[in-house]
C-alpha cells in the first residue's frame, strides 16, 4: 500500500518515491544506505553486485531514476559501472566511497558521476540527491529535438523546453525528413515523446544521427580544441538548438574522445600491427571522436565490427587511433570494451573484432561500423560513453562517420590490412563524402564502419561500403572475413541498447544491416551474408545482450547500399541478417523506420540507406545509434 | 520504575562511549534511523558490521603473514574495513585503520603490523562495550536513545 502510494505520488511529489538503485559490496554500508534512503522517502532497490545492478538497469530502462554506487567493488570497478550506466541508460550516478582523495573524485567526475559522496554518508546529503535527476531531465529536455512532446517546463533553456522543443522537433523533423526520410524514426520518437508529456520521463535530447553528424562536422571544422558551443552552434545552424544542448553534447563528446584516445593509446601497439597510422587516426580521432562520439551515440552504425579487418584486438583498442574511423573519439565505455574486444583475438578475426566491439559502454557504440579497425568501432562505441545516448541521437548520427572518413584514411595508412580503399576516407566519412570507392576490403571494413556510422551521411557512406565490398570481392577471402567481421561487428555493436532512442532502436538494426548489406553487395551476397551471419552468431553471444531487434539497433549495419546492390541478394542476405538477432544483419526492420518493407531487413537497410541518399529519411541514422547498443550490451 | 535506573545506566554507558571516543556522530545517525518500523536497527547494523569485518580482519591477518607484504592488497582491505567502520561510527577503530593505511602507503611493514595490533584491540574493545550496551538496552526496554529531530 505504501509502495503504491509512493508510486502514485511519485510523479506528483517528486522527489518522494524517486527510484534509487544502491550498489555496494559492503553489507553494512548497504544496509545503512538502504535505510537512509528509505528515510528520505525514496523507493530503494539494493544490490551488492555491480553486475546485478547492470542487469537490473538493463532489464528496464525506465525503472530507476538514480544510481548510487560504491567505488570499490570486487566484481566491477565502480567507475566502470558508472560509465556503463551513463552510456547505456544515461542515468545520473552518484559515487560513494570512504576515500575522498582528490584524484578519485576527479576520476569520478571525468567518468561522468554527477556527485561524489564520502562515507559515512549522512542523511542530509542524501536528501538532496534528487536534484541530479531533475537537473538531468531538464537539460535533456532542452536538447530534445525530436521529441516535441516534452511539455515539461525546463528551467534551463527555456527556449528549448516545451514549446520550443516542439518547434524544434518539428523543424528537426522536417530537416531530417529532408535529409533522410527518417520519418519513422522521428515519428516514433516524437510519438514517444508525445506520449507522456506529463510523465517525468527522462528527457533526452535526441541527437539524431543527422544532428550528430552536423555536430561532428562542426567540431571537426573548428578543431576539437577550438570547438566552443557557440561556434559549433553557428556552424551547425540548426534551429532551435540551444547552446546548452550543444555544450552538453560537446562535453560528452569530449569525454568520449578522451576515453577513446586513452584506449587507443593503449592499444597503440595493437594498431601498429595494423600498420595504421595512428597519428592519422588520432588526428582523425579527434575529429572522429566527434564522429565517433556521435557514432557512439547512435552508432549503431558501426557494424564495423564486421569490418574489423583490423588487426584484432589492437584494432579495438585502437579504435581511437587506427580506426581511422574517427571513432577514436569514441570514448569510454566503448573503450573499455575495446580492450576487451581486442582480446577476443581480433587478429584479423572479424569475430574477435566483433567481440571487441561489443564495447559495452557504447551502446550506440558507434561501434565503428565497419570500421575495419575494430577499434574504431569500439571507439565509436565508446563514444557512447560520451553519453551520446541521451544526447546523440546517434542513431542517425552518422556524424560519426564524417570522422571516420578521415579515419579511414588514417586507417588506410595504418591498416596494414588492406589499404583502405582510398580511404581517402576523409571524404568518406566526412559527411558521406565521396563514397568511398576506395574502400579496400579492409578499408571496406573501415569504411563500412565509417560509412555506417555516418548514418547521417546516409547512403553515401554506404556507398563506400559497397565499393568496399566490391573490393572485398576481389579478395574473396577477405571479404568473407570481412563480411564476417562486419557481421560480427554489426552484431555486437548494435546491441547496445539505445536507451534513449526509441526510434533509433529500430533503426539500429538497420544500421547494422547496412553494414552487412554492404558487405553483401560486394561479396556474393549469400556468401557474405553467411559469413556475416556466422560472424554474428559468434558475436551474438557476446552481444546478444539485448538483441531485441528493436533494441538492437542496427547491429546489422549491413550496408544498405549493398543491399541495394543486391536487391536480389538482399533477400539472400536477409536470412542471414535475420539470423542474428541483431547481429549484423539484424533484420531489424526499423519499426516504422523508413526502410522500405519490400526488401528484407537488409534490403530495408539498404533501401533505407539508399533512401537517404535520395533524401529520404535516413534509416541508418537511427540505427546506427543503435548499433552501439549491441556493443553495449555486450558489456 | 524499575526501568529508570536501567535507562539511566544505559544513558550513562552510551555517553561514556561517546566521551571516550569509541563512537562518533555517525552512531547517532544510526540511532536516529531507528524507529518503530525499524526498532532494532542500530543493533542490526552493528551486528552486520562485526560479522563482515571479521572476515576482513582475517584476510588482513593472513596477508600480514606472507612476506613480503603486498601493500596494495593490504590497503585495499583496510579501505573496505575503514568504510564500514566509519558507517557505524566506530571512531577509534577508524583512526587505527587510517594509521594502518598510512603505513601501507609508505611501505612501512612494521608500522602496519603495529597498527594492526592496535586496531584489533580497539575493535575487540568496542565490540565488548557495544554488546554490553545492547544487552542493557534490551533489558531496559524501549527507550529514547537519542533525540530524534523530526
Amino acid at each position: 500500500m505504501t509502495v503504491e502510494r509512493v508510486i502514485s505520488e511519485t510523479k506528483d511529489q517528486f522527489p518522494i518515491g524517486m527510484r534509487v538503485l544502491a550498489v555496494d559490496d559492503d553489507p553494512t554500508c548497504l544496509l545503512l544506505l538502504d535505510t537512509l534512503l528509505r528515510r528520505c522517502q525514496y523507493n530503494v532497490t539494493t544490490t551488492s553486485q555491480a553486475i546485478t545492478a547492470l542487469k537490473l538497469l538493463r532489464g528496464n530502462k525506465n525503472k530507476f531514476d538514480l544510481v548510487i554506487s560504491d567505488v570499490h567493488m570486487p566484481d566491477m570497478d565502480g567507475f566502470k559501472l558508472l560509465e556503463l550506466v551513463g552510456l547505456e541508460m544515461d542515468l545520473p550516478v552518484i559515487m560513494l566511497s570512504a576515500n575522498g582523495d582528490t584524484k578519485l573524485v576527479m576520476k569520478g567526475i571525468t567518468h561522468g558521476a554527477c556527485d561524489y559522496l564520502l562515507k559515512p554518508v549522512r542523511i542530509e546529503e542524501l536528501q538532496n540527491i534528487w536534484q541530479h535527476v531533475v537537473r538531468r531531465k531538464k537539460f535533456d529536455q532542452n536538447d530534445w529535438y525530436n521529441s516535441g512532446s516534452q511539455d515539461k517546463p525546463h528551467m534551463g533553456s527555456g527556449e528549448a523546453a516545451g514549446i520550443g522543443k516542439v518547434d524544434q522537433n518539428g523543424k528537426l523533423n522536417k530537416k531530417r525528413k529532408d535529409q533522410n526520410e527518417d520519418e519513422d524514426e522521428e515519428c516514433d520518437e516524437n510519438g514517444h515523446d508525445n506520449e507522456d508529456p506529463s510523465t517525468q520521463k527522462k528527457p533526452r535530447v535526441v541527437w539524431s544521427v543527422e544532428l550528430h553528424r552536423k555536430f561532428v562536422a562542426a567540431v571537426n571544422q573548428l578543431g576539437i580544441d577550438k570547438a566552443v558551443p557557440k561556434k559549433i552552434l553557428e556552424l551547425m545552424n540548426v534551429e532551435k538548438l540551444t547552446r546548452e544542448n550543444v555544450a552538453s553534447h560537446l562535453q560528452k563528446f569530449r569525454l568520449y574522445l578522451k576515453r577513446i584516445s586513452y584506449v587507443a593509446n593503449q592499444q597503440a601497439h595493437m594498431v601498429a600491427a595494423l600498420g595504421s597510422a595512428d597519428s592519422t587516426y588520432l588526428r582523425m580521432g579527434s575529429l572522429n571522436g566527434l564522429g565517433d562520439f556521435h557514432r557512439l551515440a547512435g552508432s549503431d552504425q558501426l557494424p564495423n565490427a564486421g569490418f574489423r579487418s583490423f588487426p584484432p584486438s589492437g584494432v579495438l583498442g585502437r579504435l581511437n587511433t587506427p580506426a581511422g574511423l574517427g571513432i577514436h573519439g569514441l570514448p569510454s565505455p566503448g573503450m573499455i570494451q575495446l580492450s576487451h574486444v581486442q582480446n577476443s583475438g581480433n587478429a584479423g578475426n572479424d569475430q574477435s573484432k566483433l567481440q571487441s566491439f561489443v564495447i559495452p559502454g557504447n551502446h550506440n557504440a558507434n561501434i565503428l561500423l565497419g570500421m575495419p579497425m575494430s577499434l574504431e568501432l569500439d571507439q565509436l562505441q565508446n563514444n557512447k560513453g560520451v553519453r551520446h545516448i541521451g544526447e546523440l541521437p546517434t542513431a542517425d548520427n552518422t556524424t560519426v562517420f564524417p570522422v571516420s572518413g578521415s579515419l579511414i584514411d588514417a586507417r588506410v595508412a595504418g591498416c596494414s590490412n588492406n589499404p583502405l580503399l582510398g580511404v581517402t576516407s576523409n571524404s568518406l566519412m566526412l559527411e558521406g563524402s565521396s563514397h568511398q570507392a576506395i574502400l579496400h576490403a579492409t578499408n571496406l571494413r573501415d569504411s563500412v564502419s565509417t560509412m555506417v556510422f555516418q548514418n547521417g551521411n546516409t547512403l553515401s557512406d554506404f556507398n563506400c561500403i559497397a565499393p568496399a565490398s566490391n573490393q572485398l570481392r576481389d579478395s574473396k577471402s577477405n571479404l568473407q572475413g570481412q563480411a564476417s567481421l562486419i557481421s560480427c561487428n554489426a552484431g555486437p555493436i548494435i546491441r547496445s541498447d539505445p536507451q534513449e532512442w526509441n526510434a533509433p532502436r529500430k533503426d539500429a538494426p538497420y544500421q547494422s544491416n547496412i553494414m552487412c548489406c554492404s558487405i553483401n553487395s560486394s561479396i556474393p551476397v549469400n556468401g557474405a551474408m553467411v559469413q556475416l551471419g556466422q560472424c554474428l552468431d559468434q558475436n551474438n553471444p557476446v552481444f546478444h545482450r539485448n538483441m531485441d531487434l528493436d533494441s538492437i539497433g542496427p547491429p546489422n549495419f549491413v550496408d544498405p547500399l549493398s543491399i541495394k546492390h543486391n536487391k536480389g541478394e538482399s533477400s539472400a542476405m536477409e536470412p542471414l541478417v535475420i539470423d542474428k538477432e541483431g547481429y549484423l544483419i539484424v533484420q531489424q526492420r526499423p519499426q516504422g523506420s523508413y526502410i522500405p518493407d519490400n526488401i528484407g531487413p537488409l534490403g530495408d537497410l539498404a533501401s533505407a540507406i539508399m533512401k537517404q541518399d535520395q533524401d529520404k529519411g535516413k534509416p541508418a541514422d537511427g540505427d546506427f545509434g543503435c548499433n552501439a547498443y549491441s556493443l553495449r550490451n555486450c558489456i | 520504575m524499575e526501568k529508570n535506573p536501567m535507562r539511566r545506566q544505559l544513558a550513562i554507558m552510551r555517553q561514556a562511549l561517546f566521551d571516550q571516543g569509541y563512537l562518533d556522530e555517525q552512531f547517532i545517525q544510526l540511532e536516529e534511523l531507528q524507529d518503530d518500523a525499524n526498532p532494532n536497527f542500530v543493533e542490526e547494523v552493528v551486528t552486520s558490521y562485526y560479522r563482515d569485518s571479521a572476515r576482513l580482519i582475517l584476510k588482513i591477518e593472513q596477508a600480514l603473514e606472507r612476506k613480503p607484504f603486498d601493500f596494495n592488497k593490504l590497503d585495499g582491505y583496510m579501505h573496505q574495513f575503514k568504510g564500514s567502520s566509519s558507517s557505524i561510527g566506530a571512531k577509534k577503530v577508524k583512526a587505527e585503520s587510517t594509521l594502518f593505511r598510512e603505513h601501507c602507503n609508505s611501505g612501512n611493514g612494521e608500522g602496519c603490523v603495529r597498527a594492526f595490533q592496535q586496531l584489533k584491540q580497539e575493535y575487540a574493545t568496542l565490540k565488548k562495550k557495544l554488546e554490553a550496551y545492547f544487552q542493557l538496552a534490551r533489558q531496559a526496554g524501549p527507550m529514547e536513545t537519542a533525540c530524534r529531530p523530526k
